[in-house]
């Protein structure tokens, strides 16, 4: 499969005010984004996640490196539309992201500005409501939804923008467990039924359970990357990080200190369950 | 003991004669001692902020009544704003109402309005600062230049610089990763047991109310559905689910433990959960 975000040799420092330095966030910063896959990204606050993904769709322009969308350099700024056209960003508060009095006119919103045709429009905007679920809220105001029905919105307004990649910067911070648990559901169907890249940026470990792939950062380079099972085993090195494993795993590895030896790949409760049943039967324990 | 806080038969309507008339509180009642450390849930919507600012009084009852310290706090001008300062209240993001320009006048500002000596500005500020981890140093540098996690701590010490006897906080660690998150439950930890103050916490993660209250209230359709232990609120796992809630990732592993037959109480934190399994595998336990 080929690269849709690659990330080259990435420096990026924040300008400096007045007489004050910049900041350096990244100086080597290296990551490359297979087309299709679902990659959770985790770190602590001010480790560079939403920086990183401010690179994602040219908001933030390298200064030092590259970074390629679709094989378009994000700093090209005659192919920034392009760029911004393939890959969508959600951000964490959805009453800033909502611009219109009516569901259906704040998705059309986006494909409006691409300069698509009116009746290109109404379909794109009933697709995507559908595709979140919130087709029968079409006519609704956007500020009597819940939290949860209004990040869907906001989901469907980027994919009413048919973009290859949707960018998701906490989008769950501010949400109740239903509306969480809506959200989770509804990037993770975009991404197995429509083959959408999903880049989710996440503090919630049950959430990044979820991805196919999840990339741990720390001071602007990652400290771990694999399947949720290979990066999540790794407790230690999350703890040492001042992240922490979800808590199936935290369960298991609190077990194996008081001498148990549990597999720490267990990242539903269910199987979490069944595997300390197994190994206590084994051992002769029940 | 008596209550210091009590709730009675409180209901609150919302644009009452219009259109949008919304019933957010119906017949709410409780009472909260001293020293008490309590969560309250709910899904959005369920009237969970409404009743917060019921308690100081920024909004004022539709229908019923509440007590601080037994006398009702609208039955004159002078006990309401008393109740403005003897309950303080966090709200969501309270980062964003940082405006000073040094962390120190920021923090002095809720003190400064009781009409409180010099010293006695002084004092609490240097407390509330200690009580949140900030240092010397950051009390003299604008908020503006510190980080997330250090604004939000800048802001609730604003608020226990006023020395409330009920602290409420409204969802005080949500965006904050594992750490942060840690940090700040913690420092609330300490004000509660310094001053026993009564503290309430809305908040949409099981795990953290489940580790740190005695109690919780969960909210459901503008009515106190559960008034209960965490561990008797967590024993209704169904009646949760619906409501758009959910149970702690251990309380649901050992859900499923008990389903195949293990002899195990309910848990809902990591450390109940290993004394448990500890105690089934002890006498084989190497």
């Amino acid at each position: 499969m080929s690269d849709i975000i690659s990330v080259e040799h990435l420096a990026y420092s924040y300008p400096g005010v007045e007489d004050t330095p910049g900041v350096a966030v990244f100086q080597d910063m290296n990551l490359r984004i297979e087309q299709g896959s679902f990659v959770a990204i985790l770190g602590t606050n001010g480790c560079g996640k939403s920086t990183l993904a401010k690179h994602f769709n040219s908001i933030l322009l390298p200064t030092g490196g590259k970074v390629y969308v679709c094989g378009i350099d994000t700093a090209n700024l005659d192919r920034i539309m392009t760029v911004r056209r393939n890959v969508g960003m959600v951000f964490q508060n959805p009453d800033n992201q909502i611009v219109a009095n009516v569901v259906e006119e704040d998705v059309a919103f986006g494909p409006e500005n691409l300069g698509v045709a009116s009746p290109e429009i109404r379909n794109r905007v009933d697709r995507a409501l559908k595709q979140v679920d919130m087709y029968e809220y079409r006519k609704h105001a956007p500020h009597l939804l819940s939290g949860g029905q209004k990040q869907r919105i906001a989901i469907a307004g980027v994919i009413a923008m048919e973009p290859k990649c949707i960018v998701l910067d906490e989008p769950t911070a501010m949400l109740d467990p239903r509306g969480r648990r809506e959200v989770i559901e509804t990037v993770s169907r975009l991404n197995r039924e429509k083959g959408i890249t999903v880049v989710l940026i996440t503090h919630h470990m049950d959430e990044a359970a979820k991805a196919q792939r999840v990339v741990v950062m720390n001071r602007g380079v990652v400290a771990a990357d694999g399947t949720p099972q290979e990066v999540f085993s790794q407790v230690e090195l999350l703890h040492s990080i001042g992240l922490a494993a979800p808590d199936t795993v935290e369960l298991c590895w609190a077990l194996n200190r008081e001498g148990f030896d549990l597999p720490l790949t267990e990242l539903d409760p269910e199987a979490c369950a069944r595997a300390i049943y197994e190994t206590f039967t084994k051992e002769g324990r029940i | 003991m008596e209550p210091i806080l009590e709730v009675k038969n409180l209901s609150y309507v919302y644009s009452v004669g219009t259109p949008f008339e919304h019933k957010a509180l119906d017949n709410v009642s409780f009472a909260v001692r001293r020293g008490e450390f309590i969560g309250i849930i709910g899904h959005t919507g369920s009237g969970k902020s409404t009743l917060m600012q019921q308690l100081n009084g920024l909004l004022k009852p539709t229908a019923g009544q509440i007590l601080l310290d037994g006398q009702d706090i609208w039955s004159d001008k002078k006990l309401t704003r008393q109740a403005r300062f003897r309950v303080g209240l966090v709200f969501q993001y309270p980062e964003y109402q940082l405006f000073e320009e040094t962390v120190y006048k920021d923090i002095a500002f809720g003190p400064k309005n009781m009409g409180l000596s010099p010293e006695e500005i002084d004092r609490r500020v240097r407390e509330a600062a200690g009580f949140v981890g900030l240092t010397e140093a950051q009390l003299q540098v604008s908020p503006f230049d510190l980080s997330g996690g250090q604004k939000r701590r800048v802001a609730i010490a604003g608020v226990i610089a006023m020395e409330p006897e009920v602290l409420i906080l409204d969802e005080p660690t949500a965006g904050l990763d594992p750490v942060g998150r840690a940090g700040i439950l913690g420092n609330i930890e300490d004000y509660r047991r310094a001053k026993n103050a009564t503290i309430m916490m809305v908040s949409h993660s099981m795990e953290d109310v489940a580790r740190l209250t005695d109690r919780l209230l969960v909210m459901n359709g503008s009515r106190l559905a559960m008034d209960d232990t965490p561990a008797n609120v967590f024993a209704h796992a169904r009646e949760l689910l619906d409501m758009g809630l959910s149970i702690p990732q251990v309380t649901q592993v050992f859900l499923h433990l008990q389903a195949m037959g293990l002899d195990v109480n309910s848990v809902y934190t990591i450390d109940q959960a290993v004394q448990a399994l500890k105690k089934i595998g002890g006498g084989l336990h190497a």
